[in-house]
């Protein structure tokens, strides 16, 4: 069968790799684009958030390319984000194609659902629940691997000499771990492009700027939705921290140990779980003061009702703890050249802060 | 005499000022952007030239707005800055203790929080335009209210009608249908200016600690009838500075002024390129799948900049 899956960032890499070893063709969707995002905006509701758009967009073009079914996560918690598996079903069938979307909620929330689903993948290919628990696990660990590998390109690029060198050598190391088929692979691979991404000509004593970005999951992972924001943050020397990877939040070379952290950092300001990622937001944040970091960057999809909820109480977290932060909201009108504006100004900002904080040392 | 040249090119207007060693302002210029920065920046400099003649040198130069980038490739700028941060350096120099500074141009409106003269918080309208002067403007000109005397209509009415201001369109209709039900010009102007100073506030304004002094420039604040409105919902005096419309040039040329005393020199290009001609196009890059806008700058039939791409394949040739 031939099978797709939305696209955030590069783990696609992994995506294809599962499929294809579970006897299916992957179909990896074309990066989002301007007409990514036009086909998505010509058939979605005109309220939807802008995830909904660029995936109904991605979807469009995956069907282009053959797909027969589109395999999509559900949502936890009060966000619409879990019906959306749905409606793009019913608009695709509308406009007259027959691929099928499979949502696969957590398997923690509904293990008969996940075992249903994983069933329907593995029959037709006749591959068992052992074999397909090795390469599910194999899959993962390219998914980790992607995101260490992208994380140190975020640790990187703020220091490069040459402007675009970690770019290039990035795009270099993505196609290896693209090419790495079993375990040990996957670490040479990971461990080799590492190495590359360290051996940069970098300027260490270049004075930066450390800045937290926190928000919506897919806004924040998908550069095309988020107008490539870390890059161009990057570009102004700041060093940008993200709070969201795919793989998760328990690694241990990431400044928080678990979610539940996150939960504990939100608590005094919200206890209570309000859908997406809300509290996270709201604890990320308040990790990232304590973390020392000058500032945040909130994004959201525009009318995000957990990302707003976050907004309005951030404000008193940033004056509790000293950090400022500053909210993008992104839809389709969102322009590259507002975003910059805002971030030239609020980089200006955290400079000037941190000056001021030089002169006269906190008390 | 020494003089810094700041240009300041929005959506709506251009604006250039020259300052003096001493901050002052030997002269401003507000013009109409027309679509046409290009050719309005040459138009502007040509009338600048003429007002200054051989008495002023232009030591340094620096450009804000939405074309800063367009701008300084054109005239040779010693600074490029963001308006937000060029509005809040002009208006803390102009009023220094300024605590708040309400921002209000053609196509954004912004409010800047200031501390000891330090930016500490800002913001700028994203998704609604509904409170800015391009939409005053509209409304005037479809009222057949020259825009000078919007104001002045505004503060003579007794009961000013409600309107819903969250959205330019539904403001429109809205006063519309108050026009029908027969109220006068003034209480529906006054009703705008509350409207909009209503919806800048619980959108751009939301969550910040407004405290006074609180400046207001740009060029509605030249409109009586808003500052008036502001006043009353904030209940604190309002100042307007004497150059409010031309704020952003002058913070650029405060910039540019403080760029060069570490430079020692400027890289204006002089007067002269009043007198080039130059010309934007742009191309889409093939290269992968970003497939982004290239634009490539001319000077004359030379490109003299790119821009646009993000892997910084093509932005890296800038000659």
């Amino acid at each position: 069968m031939k099978i797709s899956f939305p696209r955030m960032g590069n783990s696609f890499i992994a995506f294809k790799m599962l499929i294809n070893s579970l006897g299916h063709e992957a179909i990896v969707p074309p990066a989002p684009s301007e007409r990514t995002l036009s086909l998505g905006v010509r058939y979605a509701p005109e309220f939807a958030c802008i995830p909904f758009k660029i995936l109904l967009g991605t979807y469009l073009e995956a069907i282009e390319l053959g797909t027969e079914m589109i395999i999509t996560s559900g949502g936890v918690g009060p966000c619409r984000a879990g019906y959306y598996g749905v409606l793009h079903q019913m608009i695709l069938n509308d406009l007259g194609h027959k691929v099928k979307i499979m949502v696969i909620e957590p398997p923690l929330r509904d293990i008969f659902g996940f075992i249903r689903n994983v069933k329907t993948l593995i029959k037709p290919t006749r591959i068992g629940w052992r074999t397909f628990w090795h390469h599910l696990k194999t899959a993962w660990e390219k998914l980790v691997a992607l995101d260490d590998i992208e994380r140190i390109s975020h640790q990187v690029r703020p220091y490069e000499v040459n402007r675009g060198e970690t770019t290039k050598v990035y795009e270099r190391v993505l196609q290896m771990l693209d090419e790495a088929r079993n375990i040990q692979e996957i670490t040479e691979a990971r461990v080799e492009g590492e190495r590359l991404l360290r051996q940069i000509p970098c300027d260490y004593n270049r004075p930066t700027l450390k800045v937290g970005i926190i928000g919506e999951i897919y806004v924040v992972i998908e550069p095309f939705a988020n107008h490539d924001l870390q890059v161009t943050l990057e570009s102004m020397g700041v060093e940008t921290q993200r709070a969201i990877y795919l793989s998760g939040y328990t690694r241990d070379c990431f400044v928080f140990d678990s979610e539940h952290d996150v939960k504990k950092a939100a608590a005094p300001y919200l206890n209570e779980l309000i859908g997406g990622h809300g509290i996270n937001s709201v604890g990320e944040t308040v990790l990232y003061a304590r973390h020392g970091f000058d500032g945040v960057v909130q994004l959201a999809p525009f009318a995000c009702i957990p990302e707003i909820v976050a907004k309005s109480i951030l404000p008193k977290v940033s004056h509790d703890l000293g950090i400022p932060v500053l909210t993008l909201f992104i839809d389709e009108q969102t322009g590259k050249a507002g975003i910059q504006t805002r971030l030239e100004a609020f980089v200006d900002l955290l400079w000037q802060r941190r000056q001021m904080m030089e002169v006269r040392p906190a008390i | 005499m020494k003089g810094y040249l700041g240009i300041d090119v929005g959506s709506v207007s251009t604006n250039l000022v020259v300052l003096d060693e001493h901050d002052e302002v030997i002269t401003s210029l507000y013009l109409r952007t027309m679509g046409q920065p290009i050719k309005v920046v040459q138009e502007g400099l040509r009338q600048i030239a003429e007002t200054l003649g051989s008495a002023v040198e232009i030591a340094g130069a620096g450009t804000t707005g939405s074309a800063r980038y367009l701008t300084s490739v054109m005239v040779g700028a010693d600074a490029v800055k963001n308006e937000i941060t060029a509005h809040a350096i002009a208006a803390s120099r102009f009023v220094p203790e300024a605590r708040t500074i309400i921002e209000i141009g053609g196509q954004d409106s912004k409010i800047i929080i200031l501390r000891n003269g330090v930016v500490v918080d800002f913001a700028m309208n994203t998704v609604c335009a509904a409170g800015t002067g391009s939409f005053l403007d509209q409304q005037a000109a479809r009222l057949n209210i020259p825009i000078e005397r919007f104001g002045e209509l505004a503060i003579r009415s007794q009961h000013p009608v409600r309107i819903a201001g969250r959205c330019a369109v539904f403001a429109e209709s809205d006063m519309i249908h108050k026009q029908q039900l027969g109220h006068s010009l003034e209480d529906i102007v006054a009703g705008l200016c509350d409207a909009l100073v209503r919806n800048y506030l619980n959108n751009v304004g939301k969550g910040k600690d407004i405290l006074p002094p609180v400046v207001f420039q740009g060029g509605v604040a030249a409109n009586v009838g808003i500052k008036h409105a502001f006043e009353k919902a904030l209940g604190v005096e309002i100042t307007v500075p004497t150059y409010y419309n031309v704020m952003g040039a002058v913070g650029a040329a405060l910039i540019a002024k403080e760029a060069v005393s570490r430079t020692q020199q400027t890289h204006f290009k002089g007067f002269a390129v009043t007198e080039v001609k130059y010309q934007a196009r742009s191309f889409e890059c093939k290269g992968c799948a970003n497939c982004c806008e290239v634009i490539q700058f001319y000077q004359d039939d030379r490109v003299i900049a790119r821009w646009g791409d993000r892997c910084g394949k093509w932005e890296a040739m800038v000659i």
